[in-house]
């Protein structure tokens, strides 16, 4: 096998040892406890410390004998726009209602796509809301207001 | 005699008017996600867990598990066609099944594919069925110690089956035990790792962290790079094989469904090592190999069998034991908990109707997806043409929606997001999503019976070399992780998963 340095493997492990190493830090704020009676800390101590070597090892592997090798295109447009019709669906489903807060949640997500054309994206959004209106509210009796209080309901 | 009247009570069950109307749905589901690629059953079953909460629950998990199995089929439906598998399982009955297409005898692939399955789904049943009682029997000696023991055994054995690298599998699995560990402890009630915020008391909510993983970083990955699908969409003609062609897979969707019904059992993907398996079982002992990748049938039938059969029996561990083998039975664990039965060794006793009624019910359901596959072949490749620009925010829509009323939480759909990237940059690393599921479901598993064991040993950690079955256990844990990592066999193990390419 060549030598080769591998950017994601390193960034894969550098999760890793974040992701490990803060739970490490949370899990010394809690009792530890003994064997016998173990704290709420221990177990994702434990864990923790696994997550963080392991991310370490990746890293190391990463720098000598790396796996992958390149990370490839990133869609930015599509994490960005994805992200923000989650985040939007979350902070105003209980203000605006479900109506509207699909309407725009599937509206925004079209925009996701670098070849959607306006048309199409608008007929999309109103096709879905009237289908997940009929399927979530009225087929399956999901208690959300179809309209909201932010809009005088 | 036992065994035949528990499959009265389970197929009494299993044929209610609403049971088999549930398990129609979700195998028409299982067979369309599995036809279009871009989503799997992992997501469609998380972002519809929370529409099932309302039913009852063995109506739920045969509504669920018709997802599952149903996939497999559909995955299949595509390679053949259009040289597309939707479902990994199916990546190798593209290699002849696509080749017999191109030379107009898609007809025939497809109906070998279909009666290889059903032979497979009813013979695994069978198994399912006569295998069960016995392990849950054994399971219900299993001591905390012990069962500490399996589940670690579970997770390790997952990532000797999970292609890629071993040591970012494992770094997957860990993570998804310290996720698990968040919200409030077990037996001491303190909150833990939930920043003051209230809605994380309860834990991470594993419909957002599926939906999430599975689900949202499957989309982005898509959108890489979008490109026209393939169309080239071969016309079917002529469904029944002729008498040269059943003669010759007779064989192969024997030996298939043994296969399958074995490699099923191991926990992390079973399924798809079964179809590679077979694959190249049947190549080794064929007199035409040459004919394979040209359009040999058994190629076809083989691999289809066993992978049918696979999805029935790694049902096995989730009703024995609870522990899930595949993502899927991960998510199915939340369904039986959510409706307050401790998935285990204790159903079959506890909830015979539910045991014998899921059971009964995949043999409906094989019936159902032979009747739904064959005739209605034209709505399928029909379905291929749905642009992925309205299939993506339909996915996106539905797992918010379906997130959201769970526990009517905003935290849990900002859970999507996040999750959603994480998983999609660590996929990018080339770290797989599906040990951290596993991880995430068995952690508090893990360290519940980690501690209860140390009570009952008065804080002795020999505990767990000193009782036979967890030290038996402890050992094939150490082999199977030796396994994993020796280079040989896993060089060995990219050699079976290469054919794919």
């Amino acid at each position: 096998m060549e030598r080769r340095r591998s950017f994601p493997d390193v960034l894969a492990g550098g999760i890793f040892v974040l992701i490990g190493g803060a739970f490490v830090v949370g899990a010394l704020g809690y009792e530890l406890g003994t064997p016998l009676r173990m704290g709420p800390g221990a177990f994702p101590l434990l864990v923790g410390v696994a997550v963080a070597a392991l991310g370490l090892a990746i890293v190391i592997k990463g720098l000598i004998a790396g796996e992958v090798a390149s990370f490839g295109p990133i869609p930015w447009r599509a994490v960005v726009v994805i992200v923000l019709a989650i985040l939007f669906f979350g902070f105003t489903i209980r203000g605006l209602g479900f109506v509207p807060t699909s309407a725009i949640t599937a509206l925004l997500t079209t925009l996701a796509s670098s070849r959607v054309r306006l048309l199409t994206a608008v007929a999309v959004a109103a096709g879905l809301t009237v289908a997940s209106t009929l399927i979530f509210v009225v087929g399956l009796q999901l208690r959300i207001p179809l309209w909201g209080p932010w809009l005088g309901f | 005699m036992e065994l035949l009247n528990n499959l009265v009570l389970g197929f009494s069950t299993a044929l209610l008017v609403e049971n088999v109307l549930y398990c129609f749905v979700g195998v028409l589901l299982g067979t369309a996600v599995g036809v279009l690629p871009g989503i799997g059953p992992t997501a469609t079953v998380a972002m519809l867990l929370p529409i099932t909460f309302s039913f009852e629950p063995v109506t739920a998990l045969i509504m669920l598990a018709g997802i599952y199995y149903g996939a497999q089929y559909g995955g299949s439906t595509t390679a053949i066609l259009i040289n597309l598998p939707g479902e990994s399982s199916a990546a190798v009955t593209a290699l002849d099944g696509h080749e017999m297409a191109r030379q107009g005898r898609a007809g025939a692939a497809l109906a070998v594919a279909a009666i290889g399955s059903f032979i497979a789904g009813t013979v695994a049943t069978v198994a399912l069925a006569v295998a069960a009682p016995p392990l849950a029997r054994v399971a219900l000696q299993f001591g905390p110690a012990d069962y500490f023991s399996l589940v670690l055994l579970g997770l390790i054995v997952s990532i000797t089956l999970a292609r890629g690298s071993a040591l970012k599998a494992l770094a997957m699995i860990a993570l998804g035990v310290l996720l698990g560990t968040v919200g409030q402890d077990i037996y001491t009630g303190t909150p833990r790792f939930v920043f003051e915020q209230r809605e994380l008391y309860g834990g991470i909510n594993f419909v957002s962290l599926a939906v999430g993983m599975f689900g949202v970083a499957e989309i982005l990955r898509n959108l890489e790079n979008e490109q026209n699908r393939a169309t080239v969409i071969s016309k079917v003609t002529n469904l029944w094989p002729t008498r040269e062609d059943r003669r010759r897979t007779v064989g192969p969707i024997l030996r298939g469904t043994g296969l399958g019904s074995a490699l099923g059992v191991l926990p992390g993907g079973g399924h798809v090592l079964a179809s590679f398996t077979s694959y190249a079982v049947e190549k080794r002992i064929s007199k035409r190999q040459q004919e394979f990748g040209h359009g040999a049938i058994e190629g076809v039938a083989g691999p289809e069998s066993a992978n049918n059969a696979a999805a029935q029996t790694s049902f096995i561990p989730l009703l024995t034991l609870g522990l899930p083998a595949h993502p899927v039975m991960a998510l199915m664990v939340g369904a039986f908990i959510v409706h307050g039965i401790t998935p285990g060794p204790n159903v079959i006793t506890d909830e015979p109707a539910l045991f014998w009624g899921l059971i009964a019910s995949m043999w409906i359901g094989n019936v159902l997806l032979v009747l739904l596959n064959l005739p209605l072949i034209g709505l399928w490749v029909r379905m291929l043409r749905i642009p992925y620009q309205v299939l993506f925010p339909m996915i996106i829509l539905f797992a918010a929606i379906g997130t959201y009323s769970v526990g009517f939480n905003a935290y849990d759909v900002y859970a999507i997001a996040f999750f959603g990237i994480l998983g999609y940059v660590l996929i990018k690393c080339g770290c797989e999503p599906a040990p951290l599921l596993l991880g995430f479901v068995l952690g508090p598993l893990l360290e519940e019976n980690l501690r209860r064991a140390l009570i009952i040993s008065r804080g002795d950690p020999s505990v767990f070399l000193t009782r036979p079955i967890s030290a038996v256990l402890l050992t094939l844990t150490v082999a199977a992780l030796v396994v994993a990592v020796l280079p040989t066999i896993r060089k060995r193990r990219e050699v079976v998963f290469a054919e794919e390419d």
